[in-house]
C-alpha cells in the first residue's frame, strides 16, 4: 500500500552535499590513548560518578549512574585506568567545562563481563531501568533518555516512527548506518514496538537516500513500513516528520505520545538492538567527518574520543578555519577540537571561507516575507525580528517566538542577510533572563511580605498577651479588694483606680530600690576637695565650660 | 564568531529590485512606442534625482553609502514615479516628486524598510494636490520627441495643440458634460478610447501585465496582491455597470485604463508598506482596489489609486494584526 504523505509549510532545499562521505563503508578509528567521558551526556540529571581516580575500568563498565527519573548512565568506552575526574571543555557553543571521567586506555579494549538480557521475561520497568543503565539516549541530537519515552502514555500509542530523514546537508551517519546495519535497526524498532504495543511502525527516509531506502526495505519485517519522504529541510525535525508521515500536527508544548505517536532516531533503534542482543551499552556511535577534508567518511567512534583525533582521520585541508559539530544549518562552531565526541555528536564538519562563506553585510528588513514563506512552523520571522529589535518581548511571545525550532530556514533565505535565528536566540535568552529576574523579584517580594506579616502578627500577639495580662491583674485586684469604696464608683472605675494604685506602688518600690549615687556617701576631706573645685569653677566665670578656642 | 546557519542561498535585495526594474521594461517599451520617448527623459530625471537624494540622505544619516545605494530600491521608486506622472510634465515636477518620495516618504521615516507609506504614491499625491493642472496634461499621440523634450525642459505649453485627455479623464468629463443624458457607450466613441481601454494605453497596460506575470513566475511577488486588486476592481465595476451601464464603464475598461495594471503588479506589491500575511494581502489589495474605484467613479480625481494605496497603508498594522496565520501546533483541531 502506498503511504499517503502530508506536507509541512515552508522548508528549504540546500545542496545536500552527502555524496562525498558515503563512498566509503563505515570505518573505525585507532584506539585513542585518552578518553574523556563527560558525565552529563543526556537531557536531565547529571549522573553521579561510580569510579575514583586510579580505578581500573573495563570496556562497557558503568562509570556514571543515572540520577533522577530523566537521566541515563555513562560507561567506560574502553578498558583502562581512571586518571582524573575533572572539568574539561565540552563540545558546546558556550565552551564551558563540565565534569568528565578521563580514562587512560590500556590498549587491551577488554570487555566487561556481559550477560545476555532476557528482555522478553523482563517487566516493563525492569527493562526500562536496564536501558537507562545501558545509557541509551536519542541519537538524533537531543539525547533524550530513551527509556522515558518507551513508557505507554494515558492513551494507547498506535504508531512508532523511526526518523531516518537526515535532512541536514553533509551529515550521512544515519544514511550509512541504514545501508550497512539495516537488520539491527529493524530489530531495535521491533523491540520498541513491543514495549509500546503499537499497531504499526513507519520509518521515514528522505528520497535522496535510495541505497538506505533499499537496504531498509529489504530488512523490514512485517508491520514495519519504510517510507520515502520528499527531500525538504527540515523534514527530519520530529514534529515535521510526524506531520509528513501521519498528518498529525503535534500541538505546541505537547508530546507526540499524547497523540498516540512516538518517534526515535534510527541510530537509537540500532543502539537498542545492540543493548538488548549484545548487552552493549552506548559507548560508541557513527559520526560523519565531512566538509573541508581530504577523506570525508563515516566512523564508528568511541564516546570520549577527542574530536582532534577524529578530525585528523579525515585529513582537514590547510585552509580550514573552523570546525563545526553538526551540520551547517543547525550545527555550531566548536570552541576547541580538544573537546570529546559525545552521544550527541553526529557530524564533525571542517569549514573554510569558501565552503561556509561569511555572511554578506546585514541590511534593513524590507518585510518581503520570504522568511515566512519558508518557516516550517508557520511563524512570521520578520515580525519576531522587529519585536526582538525593539525589545517588545511580550509581543514576541504573543507571536509564538518559543515555537521557533531554530532550523535556520529564515536566515538561509533572507535577501537582506539578516541573521534572524541569532536575533531569536537573543530574544529568547533575554526573555529567560527577565523571567529569572522576575522570579527572583517575586521571591523577594514574597519574603518581604511574609516578614511584614510575621512582624504584624508578633505585634498583635504581644498586644493580646499584654491585654490578657492587664485583664488578669485587674481581675486579681478587683477580687482582693472587693469592698474598697464600694457603692461610690462603678466597678470599672474601681478597677482603674486599683490599677493606678498598683502602678504607683510599683513606681515607689522602684524608686526606693534605686542604688545610691557615688557622691552620696563621701568622706569629709573628699567633700572639701569637691567644694574647692566647684569654687574655682565659679571664679572662672563659666568659661571653662567652653573648650579653649584653637587659634 | 557567526552562528548557524552557516549556509545562505538568498536572492539579495539588489537582485530583487533589479528584477522589478526588468519587469517594468515591457510596459516602458510599449509606452515609448505609443506615446513617444518623452517618458525616457522622465525616467532619467527621476533616477538621477533619486540617486542624488538617496546618497545625500545616507550621508546625512551616516549610513554605509555603497551598501544601500546599490540596493536599487531608490531607482524602483523613481521609475514608478516617472511612469505615474505625465510624460510631458516639466522637468522640475518629476524631480520634486522624486525628492519628496526619497527624502520625506523614505528617509525621514527611517530609510529602506521603515516607510509606512508607499514613497511613489506619496509623491504622486503631493503632486496631484499641488499641481493639478500640470498633472492632467498628457501628450497627444502625434507629439514627436523634439516637442516633448521642449515641453519637459520648460517650453511654452499651448495646451490644446499638444495634450489629450486620458481615458478616465475623458470619461469623467463626458459624463459631467452630458448631464442626465450622458451615456457611457457614446463617450467611448471618443478619440481617447481604443478597443478595450484607452487608445494606445491598451499596449502599455499589456506591457505592465506581462512584467507582472514575470514577477509572479520569479516568485518576487505573491499572487494574493495582484489577484485581489484586479478581482476587486473587476467585481466592483461589474456590479455598478450591471446596474447602470449608461453611467458606469465596463469592468474591462477599468482594468485596462489608468494605473490599474501598474498598481496591481508594481504598487500594491511594495512589501515594505503593504500587508505581509496571505489573508492580509488579500484585504490590503482588495481594499485599495475598492477605494480606487470609488474615487474614480464618484470622487474628484480621474484616478484614485495613489490615495487608495495610502489609505490602505494606514490600515496595514491593523490588518496584519488580525490576519496572522495559525502557527504550527496552534491550529484548530491539533489540540
Amino acid at each position: 500500500m502506498l503511504q499517503k504523505l502530508f506536507k509541512f509549510h515552508g522548508g528549504v532545499k540546500p545542496d545536500s552535499r552527502k555524496q562525498d562521505s558515503t563512498r566509503q563503508p563505515i570505518r573505525s578509528l585507532p584506539l585513542p590513548s585518552e578518553l574523556i567521558v563527560p558525565l552529563h551526556q543526556s537531557i536531565g540529571g547529571t549522573p553521579r560518578p561510580l569510579v575514583r581516580v586510579g580505578d581500573r575500568v573495563l570496556k562497557g563498565e558503568r562509570i556514571g549512574a543515572a540520577e533522577g527519573p530523566v537521566s541515563a548512565a555513562v560507561h567506560a568506552p574502553s578498558s583502562g585506568i581512571v586518571r582524573a575526574i575533572e572539568d574539561r571543555t565540552m563540545p558546546h557553543p558556550s565552551g564551558l567545562p563540565a565534569s568528565c571521567v578521563v580514562i587512560e586506555a590500556d590498549g587491551d579494549d577488554r570487555w566487561f563481563e556481559r550477560e545476555p538480557v532476557p528482555w522478553k521475561s523482563m517487566k516493563g520497568d525492569e527493562l526500562r531501568d536496564y536501558l537507562r543503565d545501558a545509557g541509551i539516549v536519542g541519537l538524533g541530537g537531543a539525547t533524550f533518555p530513551s527509556h522515558v519515552k518507551l513508557r505507554a502514555g494515558a492513551k494507547p500509542t498506535h504508531t512508532l516512527v523511526l526518523n531516518g530523514a537526515e535532512c541536514e546537508p553533509f551529515i550521512t551517519c544515519d544514511d550509512m548506518l541504514m545501508r550497512e546495519r539495516a537488520a539491527e535497526i529493524i530489530r531495535g524498532a521491533g523491540i520498541m514496538a513491543q514495549m509500546l504495543a503499537v499497531e504499526r511502525v513507519l520509518i521515514g527516509i528522505e528520497d535522496n537516500k535510495p541505497d538506505a531506502l533499499a537496504a531498509m526495505r529489504a530488512a523490514a519485517a512485517d508491520g514495519i513500513e519504510v517510507v520515502a519522504i520528499p527531500t525538504l529541510y527540515p523534514a527530519g525535525g520530529e514534529k515535521q516528520l510526524l506531520r509528513v508521515l501521519t498528518g498529525v500536527e503535534v500541538a505546541a508544548g505537547r508530546r507526540p505520545l499524547e497523540f498516540g505517536l512516538q518517534c526515535f532516531n534510527v541510530g537509537t533503534a540500532y543502539r537498542m538492538a545492540r543493548a538488548i542482543d549484545h548487552a552493549e551499552p552506548l559507548i560508541s556511535r557513527i559520526v560523519t567527518v565531512a566538509g573541508n577534508v581530504e577523506a570525508p567518511a563515516n566512523y564508528e567512534v568511541l564516546v570520549g574520543t577527542p574530536i582532534d583525533a577524529l578530525l585528523a582521520a579525515g585529513r582537514p585541508r590547510p585552509d580550514t578555519d573552523r570546525v563545526l559539530m553538526g551540520g551547517p544549518m543547525m550545527g555550531f562552531a566548536l570552541p576547541t577540537t580538544a573537546a570529546p565526541v559525545v552521544k550527541a555528536t553526529n557530524c564533525v564538519l571542517a569549514g573554510s571561507p569558501s565552503l561556509l562563506p561569511p555572511p554578506p553585510p546585514e541590511m534593513a528588513c524590507i518585510r518581503c516575507g520570504t522568511c515566512a514563506d519558508h518557516c516550517p512552523v508557520d511563524l512570521q520571522p520578520f515580525e519576531l525580528y522587529w519585536f526582538g529589535r525593539s525589545h517588545n518581548f511580550g509581543k514576541a511571545q504573543e507571536y509564538h517566538l518559543f515555537d521557533c525550532i531554530e532550523c535556520g530556514c529564515c536566515s538561509y533565505v533572507c535577501p537582506s542577510n539578516i541573521p534572524l535565528v541569532d536575533y531569536f536566540r537573543f530574544t529568547k535568552s533575554e526573555i529567560w533572563a527577565r523571567e529569572r529576574d522576575k522570579t527572583a523579584a517575586d521571591l523577594a517580594r514574597e519574603r518581604f511580605e511574609a516578614r511584614n506579616e510575621r512582624q504584624e502578627r508578633e505585634k498583635r500577639d504581644k498586644a493580646e498577651r499584654l491585654a490578657a495580662k492587664a485583664e488578669a491583674t485587674r481581675k486579681k485586684l478587683v477580687d482582693t479588694e472587693p469592698v474598697a469604696g464600694a457603692g461610690t464608683a462603678s466597678p470599672a472605675e474601681e478597677a482603674k483606680k486599683a490599677l493606678i494604685a498598683a502602678a504607683l506602688e510599683r513606681a515607689k518600690q522602684q524608686k526606693s530600690s534605686v542604688k545610691p549615687r557615688n557622691t552620696d556617701n563621701l568622706s569629709a576631706d573628699k567633700q572639701a576637695e569637691i567644694d574647692e573645685i566647684e569654687a574655682r569653677r565659679a571664679r572662672a566665670g563659666g568659661r571653662t565650660v567652653e573648650p579653649p578656642e584653637n587659634s | 564568531m557567526s552562528h548557524s546557519p552557516y549556509l545562505r542561498e538568498s536572492r539579495s535585495v539588489r537582485q530583487i529590485m533589479l528584477q522589478v526594474l526588468l519587469a517594468l521594461l515591457p510596459g516602458i517599451v510599449a509606452y515609448v512606442w505609443q506615446f513617444g520617448a518623452g517618458v525616457l527623459i522622465q525616467l532619467l530625471l527621476a533616477s538621477t534625482a533619486a540617486l542624488a537624494a538617496e546618497a545625500a540622505m545616507l550621508r546625512l544619516r551616516r549610513k554605509p553609502l555603497g551598501l544601500y545605494l546599490g540596493d536599487l530600491s531608490a531607482i524602483v521608486t523613481a521609475w514608478l514615479i516617472a511612469l505615474s506622472l505625465p510624460p510631458i510634465g516639466p522637468w522640475w515636477m518629476v524631480v520634486l516628486a522624486t525628492l519628496c518620495a526619497i527624502v520625506v516618504a523614505k528617509h525621514l521615516y527611517g530609510g529602506l524598510g521603515q516607510n509606512p507609506f508607499n514613497p511613489a504614491m506619496v509623491a504622486f499625491c503631493v503632486m496631484i494636490v499641488a499641481f493639478p493642472a500640470q498633472m492632467s496634461q498628457w501628450p497627444d499621440a502625434g507629439l514627436d520627441f523634439g516637442q516633448q523634450l521642449d515641453l519637459i525642459l520648460g517650453g511654452e505649453r499651448v495646451l490644446d495643440a499638444i495634450t489629450a485627455a486620458t481615458p478616465l479623464d475623458a470619461l469623467r468629463t463626458g459624463l459631467r458634460a452630458g448631464g442626465a443624458e450622458a451615456h457611457v457607450a457614446e463617450i467611448l466613441q471618443g478619440a481617447a478610447f481604443g478597443t478595450v481601454g484607452g487608445r494606445g494605453w491598451e499596449w502599455v497596460v499589456a506591457g505592465f501585465a506581462l512584467g507582472g506575470l514575470y514577477l509572479l513566475w520569479q516568485r518576487i511577488i505573491s499572487w494574493h496582491l495582484p489577484a485581489a486588486f484586479l478581482l476587486t476592481m473587476a467585481l466592483t465595476a461589474t456590479l455598478l455597470w450591471g446596474m447602470h451601464p449608461e453611467r458606469f464603464a465596463s469592468p474591462l475598461l477599468h482594468l485596462a485604463t489608468g494605473g490599474t495594471m501598474l498598481a496591481a503588479f508594481f504598487i500594491v506589491t511594495d512589501p515594505v508598506s503593504g500587508s505581509t500575511t496571505p489573508k492580509g494581502k488579500l484585504v490590503f489589495a482588495g481594499g485599495a482596489a475598492f477605494i480606487a474605484y470609488m474615487i474614480r467613479s464618484f470622487g474628484n480625481y480621474p484616478d484614485g489609486i495613489a490615495f487608495a494605496v495610502l489609505l490602505m497603508n494606514i490600515c496595514v498594522p491593523l490588518i496584519d494584526m488580525y490576519t496572522q496565520p495559525p502557527v504550527f501546533g496552534h491550529k484548530r483541531g491539533s489540540s
